[in-house]
Order: structure tokens, then sequence, then C-alpha cells
């Protein structure tokens, strides 16, 4: 086993999932079947090869510091599911 | 022949000689979109009546001679392209009512050269798919064979295109979502180099490897849509600051003395006997253009599935963070407090391919995984882009098939996952590396399925690309086929 | 036990930058909620950020005004998990691979100069702000704060009392204002910092369990924060308990720190670099620019101007206490030709009116030309110290130049010798009896006619002038 049903439902809570107790099992069966497969990258040596993160490799893309438009408060709320007055709405952040 | 089934420089034409009218081209794709959609249900969004009434500006701006390069041509979108004040999916329920204030850059550059946009076509939800299967609107089916998958995740934009649904239209390819669809659909489809069409606008799956590109009915009609499209973009950051040429005045070049490679690591076992007879034909006629073909090696290819299915996952994780019921998108209604709505907003808003990836994603990012997962996977990319580097030192174009096998059933791979994702084994290499690649139709299985032949070029070398896929267009002798709709 | 306190801050301070750190919006503070927002701020789908250069400048000043090591090549990561507050559920910072590190700043303590180390300093976006309703179950978003960009600066462990963490924090804010990258406000929190506190018996290497500090928002309340929490863990510790690593918030009202203890999580950010940015390389050319736009820095500057102009420590520290007064100062010192008597009406007359008024020098009605054309006036007798205390007054509340006060005021000192000769005469016979004491060995009653001098000429006399004259003519000769 690669990852164990606790791991799959401590990861599932990372990204602010939830499954139903069957779900969970299919998708640990399912995540080991192709973590298994990921392992044939331990095959090959990496050491000293330097990880691309990106498709071409470039430098220094900037914008000046110039102020633009902004959108207008109804817009910035028009898709919100539960906008209130200027805010977007939410449930109490228990703290 | 219908308007609706003409090509946009045939249409081009006709518009210039003042023959037809786009208000007339884009009735009649609208008279074809309400016969052949129930069936093919390749839109998620119709936008005729916008359409229309473009359509007669269109028509304004030709009498006054106002005639750019996509004048009155009406043009389908993914529904992954934002379009300001339409409806923008992504396949998803939990953007089931988003509508962006906002275009994508390649909207607003397709609007200045005149489009008309037809509407929004279906997809795999957030472009995770090889099917269009995982579209929260339903499948769409393979004009060919309406029991058969289109391809994905585009695979509406492909099907619209393939059954006359639109004259082109465009896609977005992270792993083979415009190639292998456009293969399945016997349609044209390219993915150019990463950086050289702006992503602004695209919504995300995986950053590093997304890039839009078009679906058309010819190789030309790519050059044209390419033209439209590609270009530096100030609001990507990863765009590439360099001019693009005129893609058009590649096609009618030649590939004489050309050398053609083919990679041996692409024609394994697991490919279909009838697509490799299809690309077999396709080889003896670019040779019999004048182009040399030599056996390549691309050693690390066996590699690639493992190393997309750990970046793309990694990737989308923290792309679809932004979908919490928050700002925009579907908020459940049962949240008790906030924890419990994020959990219920995205268990209730994604579906289940969605979610296997951002718990693959965030588990090969999490604390203690990163380095045997993210990490390695990135360093064995860059070995493959190494392996294309070298490649392209000893040839100028790389020849493989686009897909292992034709259209398969709907339903048929669903059930498991990985088979799925096999499905896009030779596709997937083109997007570590950034390169770009292109799919050309190349004949027809017995049972009258399409296949494509996969051409694929050093960093912006688009044009090599238009160049040989018009040549070998010209030369193949396909047969004209049009699905039997 | 005794035990001796570590301490290492982290700082975090907006940049003074127009716009926000990914996209145009205005960085202003105090708009209406969520009308400094677009698709990018908001995290909306398929937006993409685009870096301001000006934030990477401003970093980089930050950088070499602190000594660190300007790192070639730094990278962009994200910073994963959820809060209303983050609408991309992910904040763009920086990780593996930030701007610069290895840096050091000094600071004054009870025993003389201490060096603190800088562990890094990275760039990253502001989150949005919550708005928490007390009578019913829900919070309110405003995310006009999200993407305003921030420096992180974190020291190493070096501090080890309050007070030492009060200074480097004060020298930190100090560098950051003269920089003038950061308005430095501490309660709209362009300025803001977390403590990291432990204990460790003394003479022992490794460090004991730390507690994060965090909800302080002045400088005083840090300090207060870091003692509270020293002697918080003192106790835990003499009672035999362990301290637990935890993030505890500084309770103001009551001047205590509480535990956040089972109300956060354990995090797992899962880092990793940002596939929409591109890495940001800092040639030494581009160093070199940004190294010619540094302002002399408040600690140099100290230094130089006890050495220049002669002035004590102390008066060197209130003069420096920003770019604007030391200018003031020095325009005024460089104008008068009298350093110390400039720095003497300074702190004595000008920072006592602009304190008064709460107004920053930069506005204060007294040009420094103007301090400098009264410190002459004096010089050349033309009007007494007193007249001088007086004119300065009007100047601060009309903004008149000197000369036109005292041209209003008639308050010319008499300087003529011959005029004063003559009303000394006509005091010296009125006056009879006591010209005869005086004669006569009494030099008390000098002072009388001093007095009578000043009521006839109503003060305008210059004084070192009456003394000569009344000494001379009252010896008789």
């Amino acid at each position: 086993m690669k990852i164990t049903k606790e791991e799959v439902e401590y990861v599932a809570h990372l990204a602010r999932l939830e499954f139903h107790a069957g779900e969970t099992e299919k998708f640990t069966s399912q995540l080991n079947g192709i973590l298994l497969y990921m392992e044939m990258l331990n095959q090959i040596d990496t050491t000293g090869v330097e990880p691309m993160t990106h498709a071409i490799a470039q430098k220094n893309a900037f914008r000046d510091d110039v102020v633009g438009e902004s959108l207008m408060n109804e817009a910035a709320l028009a898709n919100a599911p539960d906008g209130r007055g200027d805010f977007f709405r939410v449930p109490k952040v228990i703290e | 022949m219908e308007l609706n089934e003409l090509t946009i420089h045939e249409l081009q034409k006709k518009l210039r000689a003042g023959d037809t009218s786009s208000t007339e081209i884009v009735q009649a794709v609208f008279k074809r979109i309400e016969a052949v959609e129930p069936r093919i249900n390749a839109y998620i969004t119709l936008m005729k009546d916008v359409a229309l009434a473009d359509a007669l500006k269109a028509d304004e701006a030709v009498k006054k001679g106002d005639i750019r390069a996509l004048t009155g041509i009406p043009i389908a979108l993914k529904d992954i392209f934002c379009t300001k004040g339409f409806r923008t999916t992504c396949g998803s329920r939990i953007l089931e009512n988003f509508i962006p204030p906002y275009d994508a850059t390649i909207v607003e550059k397709l609007r200045q050269a005149g489009a008309i946009f037809t509407g929004k076509t279906n997809m795999d939800e957030f472009a995770m798919g090889s099917s269009t299967e995982t579209s929260f609107f339903g499948t769409t089916k393979n004009p060919w064979d309406l029991n058969r998958i289109p391809g994905g995740s585009s695979g509406g934009s492909a099907a619209a295109v393939a059954a006359d649904e639109c004259i082109a239209s465009l896609g977005s390819d992270t792993g083979g979502s415009i190639r292998q669809p456009a293969a399945l659909c016997g349609v044209v489809g390219m993915k150019p180099t990463y950086g050289r069409v702006s992503r602004f606008g695209l919504i995300a799956f995986a950053s590093s490897l997304d890039q839009i590109g078009p679906f058309t009915k010819d190789v030309e009609d790519c050059a044209i849509l390419m033209n439209g499209i590609a270009g530096y973009d100030p609001k990507e950051s990863t765009s590439i600051p360099q001019d693009v040429p005129d893609y058009r005045s590649f096609l009618s070049r030649g590939i004489d003395g050309w050398t053609v490679g083919i990679p041996k690591e692409y024609f394994i076992e697991g490919i279909d006997a009838e697509v490799s007879e299809a690309v077999q034909k396709a080889i003896k006629c670019v040779e019999g253009l004048g182009a040399k073909t030599m056996e390549i090696s691309l050693p690390h290819t066996k590699y690639c599935l493992a190393v997309y299915y750990i970046i793309a996952p990694a990737e989308a994780s923290s792309n679809l963070a932004r979908y919490d019921g928050v700002k925009y998108g579907y908020r459940s209604p049962d949240g008790q407090d906030l924890l419990d709505m994020y959990k219920k907003s995205r268990s209730e808003g994604f579906g289940a391919e969605v979610k296997r990836r951002i718990m693959l994603g965030t588990y090969a990012l999490s604390s203690g995984y990163y380095d045997a997962y993210y990490k390695k996977a990135s360093q064995v990319r860059a070995l493959i882009k190494r392996d294309f580097d070298d490649a392209f030192k000893t040839c100028d174009i790389i020849l493989t098939p686009t897909t292992p096998t034709p259209a398969f059933n709907v339903g048929e791979k669903t059930g498991d996952p990985l088979q799925m994702y096999l499905s896009d084994i030779l596709t997937i290499s083109t997007n570590l590396a950034g390169i770009p690649g292109i799919s050309v139709p190349c004949g027809f299985t017995k049972g009258g399925l399409p296949v494509g032949v996969q051409f694929l070029a050093g960093h912006l070398e688009e044009g090599k690309l238009l160049q040989i896929a018009a040549a070998y267009e010209k030369n193949a002798n396909l047969e004209k086929r049009r699905p039997n709709l | 036990m005794e035990y001796e306190p570590v301490i290492g801050l982290e700082v975090h301070a907006h940049l003074l930058t127009n716009a926000k750190i990914f996209c145009r919006c205005s960085t202003k503070f105090g708009a209406a909620p969520n009308s400094h927002t677009c698709p990018i701020c908001l995290g909306m789908p398929g937006v993409l950020p685009v870096l301001n250069k000006k934030v990477v400048e401003y970093a980089v000043k930050m950088g070499l005004a602190t000594n660190c090591r300007i790192n070639d090549r730094s990278v962009f990561a994200r910073k994963n998990y959820f809060y209303p507050d983050l609408p991309k559920g992910y904040q763009i910072s920086q990780y593996a691979e930030p701007l610069a590190e290895h840096g050091r700043i000094e600071i004054e303590t009870g025993d003389g100069k201490k060096i603190i180390g800088i562990t890094r300093i990275h760039m990253e976006e502001d989150a949005g702000k919550l708005l928490h309703d007390e009578r019913n179950p829900s919070s309110y978003v405003d995310l006009n704060r999200t993407g305003i960009p921030l420096i992180e600066i974190v020291s190493e462990p070096d501090m080890r009392s309050a007070e030492e963490a009060a200074a480097y924090l004060k020298r930190l804010h100090e560098i950051l204002v003269y920089l003038e990258i950061c308005d430095g406000n501490m309660e709209e929190g362009s300025f803001r910092c977390d403590a990291n506190v432990s204990l460790r018996p003394k003479g022992r290497a490794a460090f004991g369990i730390r507690a994060e500090l965090k909800n302080m928002n002045s400088f005083r309340n840090v300090q207060r924060a870091v003692e509270y929490e020293i002697e918080r863990q003192r106790h835990v510790l003499d009672g035999g308990g362990k301290v637990i690593q935890e993030t505890r918030l500084w309770d103001d009202g009551q001047g205590v720190t509480l535990s956040m203890r089972g109300k956060e999580e354990a995090h797992d950010y899962r880092y990793f670099p940002d596939p929409d940015l591109v890495p940001v390389e800092i040639g030494k050319d581009w160093i070199a620019e940004i190294e010619k736009t540094q302002p002399e820095l408040p600690q140099e500057k100290r230094e130089r101007f006890i050495r220049e102009y002669q002035i004590s420590s102390y008066d060197a520290g209130v003069l420096t206490a920003s770019r604007a007064l030391a200018d003031y100062f020095e325009e005024a010192a460089r104008q008068a030709g009298k350093p110390k008597i400039a720095a003497n009406w300074i702190m004595g007359d000008i920072l006592k009116f602009l304190n008064e008024d709460k107004r920053s020098v930069k506005d204060c009605p007294i040009l420094p030309a103007d301090l400098a054309a009264l410190i002459r006036l004096i010089d050349d007798g033309t009007i007494s110290g007193k007249m001088a205390k007086e004119i300065i007054d009007v100047m601060y509340k009309t903004g008149k130049k000197p000369g036109a006060v005292i041209e209003e005021k008639g308050m010319v000192q008499i300087t003529d010798e011959s005029a004063l000769a003559k009303t000394i005469t006509g005091i010296i016979e009125a006056n009879p009896a006591q010209v005869e004491q005086y004669r006569s060995g009494k030099e008390k009653v000098f002072g009388f006619f001093v007095g009578q001098v000043m009521k006839a000429t109503q003060g305008k006399a210059n004084p070192k002038l009456i003394n000569d004259l009344l000494k001379k003519m009252l010896s008789g000769s």
C-alpha cells in the first residue's frame, strides 16, 4: 500500500474535500494504483538534475507601477453566492 | 455544399467576392446546430442572438471594405476561455453560473480579427479527461460514431468542427487535449509552443502545461487561426516576447531535403493495427515528398505519463483551490460553519475525476512527499525535454501516431482512471517539453473512424509544422468523407 | 534556575507602491470595501499575475540597507491554505529561493552595541481582511488589501530581552521609513510584527520550545508581550511544566498572551514554485543602479552629525528621527553657519510647535532658510534672543519671514550708541541719589540703572551695549 485510508482522509481535509465512507475506499484503491505506477520514476537516477518547473526558461517579466482601473464594486460581487452590501459574506470563521 | 461545410479561406473568398454574407454563414451554422446538436452535444452554451447581431455588423464592415483575417467567420470557443458577460463553466457544476467580467486575451484577439462566436463548447470538467465524459453537462458524442467518445478534453470543439456546427474552433491542450480529439474526430488540431499563445483568461488546469490552439478543417485554416491568436501578451509572465511570422507563408514551401525522425518508443505494443497502418502510409507519403526518414530514440518516453500525472495534478490542486464558494461559483446550502461550507461546496461542486486529481496533486505536494513525487517528476521532466533537444539536433520534425487507438466507446474507460490516462500517452511529452505539435487526419479505419498523424517540432517552430502538415495534406490523397448524421 | 530568553522577530512591511504587486489596483488605504479589486486580485478563474517591478526595487533597497546578500535569482512560490481572506486559496510568496539573505543590523542596548542577524527578506502579497459580526454567525470579506506588496524580514534568534526586541524593531522601522519604501504605520497594519520567544537554561546552546506571538500593533505592545511571555514561560518551567509550541495572541486589554491552542491546525502549506511567474534575476548592473538611489541611513547620519556638527549623541538622535527633520536641520545649519544653535532652536522651539499641532516637519511654516535668517539676526545683534523667541512664535503662526515680523512689530534693537547715551544721560540726571550710591561702591544699584534703560527703550536696546555704556557713564568718565 502506497497510501492508507487515513492518509487519504488527511489529504482530503487539506484539499477541503469530503467523501462518503464507500468513496474513501474507492479513492484509496484508485490512488494506490496510480501511485504504484509512479514507482517507475525511482528507476531513474536524477542526481544533480535541475528540476524543470517551467516549460520554457524565462526570467524577469514585470509590469510598471501604474494604477489601472479596478472593477466596480457591484461587478466584483456580481458572482458572489452571498454578497452582502459591499462585502462577500461567509459562515463564521470559528476561532 | 452548404456554407457551414466550407473552410475559413473558402468563405473569406466568397465574402470578398460578395457571393455570400456573414449572416447567411451564421444562419447556416445555426441551422446545422439545431439539426444535429441534440445527438452530438458539442456545446454547453449557444450564443445565437449575439452571433446574428455580430454577423450584421460584419456585413456592414464588409460593405465598407473593412475585411479582416476572420471577418464574419463563425468560430466556437471551448468553455474554458473567459468571455465577458457570457457564462463560462469549464464543464463544471462549480462554475455553472459564472459570468466573467473580462475576456480571455485570445477572445479579444479573435474579436479584433472580426470573428463571430457561435458558443461555448463542451469539455471534460476543468479539462481533466480524455473523452469529454467528465463534463457536468453530459458527454459529447463522436460525429463519426455516436456510440463513441470524441476524445478530450476539448471534445466539444473537435466534434463541432467535424460536424460542421462551426467553421473552426479553439481548444486547450494540457496533455493532448487538442491533438487527441482532433485525431479522433478527423480534423486538424494544433498545440503551439508554450508561451506562444496567451493563457490570460484560459481557466487554468496545469499552468506549466496548458496551451491554447485551433481546431480546423484543413491546415490552411490552422495557419489563419494561428495568425489570429499567437503573439506576446504583457498580461502573462510566461508569454514569449517574440514576433510572430505569417504562418500562411509556410504552407506551400514543401519539405524537400528534410529529415523526419520516427521515435521507436512511439511505435510500441498497444498501438492499434489500423492506426499503425495509416501512420505507416503517412510516413511513405512524407518520404515521397523528398524528406528522409530516420529512426530516432526518445529514451525517457515511458516515464512521461508518470511525470505528467504528478505535475499536472499538483499544479491543478493549487489552481483549483480558488473554487471555495466565497467569491463566485457554487456554494453548498448545507455548510454549518466555514470549514463545512468549504468541504461541502467543493465536494458537491467538483466531479469525481477532478476530485481524484486534486487528491493526487495535494498528496504529491504534501509534507514528506514533495521530494519523492513533485521534485522527482520535475527532474525527470528536464530529462524528457533533453531527449527532444537532442533529437532536434538530428531531425527537423518528429512523426508519431497521435493516439494509440481510434475513438473508444462511451463508458469504456470511465471505471479505470489509469486506462483512461494511457490514451494520452503519445501526446503528453509535447506539453512536458513545451514544444509545438499538430495532428492531421491520415485516414480511416475499416469501421470508418478517423486516424491522426502527429508532427512535432522544436520551440517556436510552428511554421515548420504547418509546412509539413500542408505538404502532407496536399499529397496524402485521402478520401473526402463527411460524418453521416 | 536562571533562564536566558531567545527572541526572533518576523516583520511584515507594506511597500509604498502605487499599484498592487501582481495587478494594477491601487494600494491606497481606506477605500470602500472591495472597491480596489479586479479579476486578478479577486482570484477569478484564468487570470494571471505579472510582478510590479517597483516591488523588486524596494525589496532590494531593504536588502542592501540591512547588509543582506541579494540573490542572483529568486523564485516565487505558492503557499497553499484555505481562508476567506485568501481568494486564490494560496498566497504568492517566496520560499526556497528568497530575494535576500544573510544580513545584519546594529542596535543599541544597555550594554552597548549589538549585531542582530537577518535570516532573509522575501517578497509576497498581503491577504484581505475579515470583519466578524458579533450578532450573527457570519464574517464579511474585504479584499482591498489582497495583493498589496509586502516584504517579510525574518531575524535570527539573536535577541535576549524584550528591550532588545523593541530596539531591533525600531531600527528596522526607522530604516524602512528612511528608505521611503514603507509608511511604517502600525495601526493601519503597514508594519506588523510577530515574535518567536523561547527560554533556555543559561549557558546551554540548544534552543527551548518557542511560542509565536501575534497581534501586537505597537512597539510598546511588542515589548510588553515579549516581557509577559518570558515571565509566563519562566513560571511554567519553574513549576516543572513544559512550554508547548503554539501561537499565542497578545491581549492588550488584559496585558497577557493567550493560547490559540485547539483553534489552529498543523500546517502543511505544500509550497511549490509558482508556474505562472518567472524567476527574478537581479544582475550586478541593476543592483548598482538601485544602490545609487540609496539614501544615507539613520545610523550613518547620526555618526556624521556628531562628527561634522559637533553636536551631542542625544541631539543627533533627535535630529535624525526622520529624514525630513535631518534635512531640515542640515539646511538651516548650513545657511546659518551655526549648527549647534540651529539644533537648539529646532529641538527647543520648532519641534515643540510641530508636536503640539501633530504636524510633520515637511509642513512646517518656518522654512530652514527663515530659521537661518533668524539666527543670523541674533548673531549680528539686530535682535536679542528674547525678541527672537517672540518672533519665532509669530513666524510659526503666520509663516512670515523674520524680517517682516520685526518690521511689523518695530522690534529692531537699538544699537545706535549716541541715541542710547542720550537716554542714559537723562536717567543719570534724574536719579542723582542712586548715582551717588553707585559711585560710593554700592554696585548693586547697577541693576536698577539697567532696568531703567530697558524701560525707557521698551526692551529694544542691546543689553551688552547698555552694560558697556552704563559702566562708562556712571563711573563719570
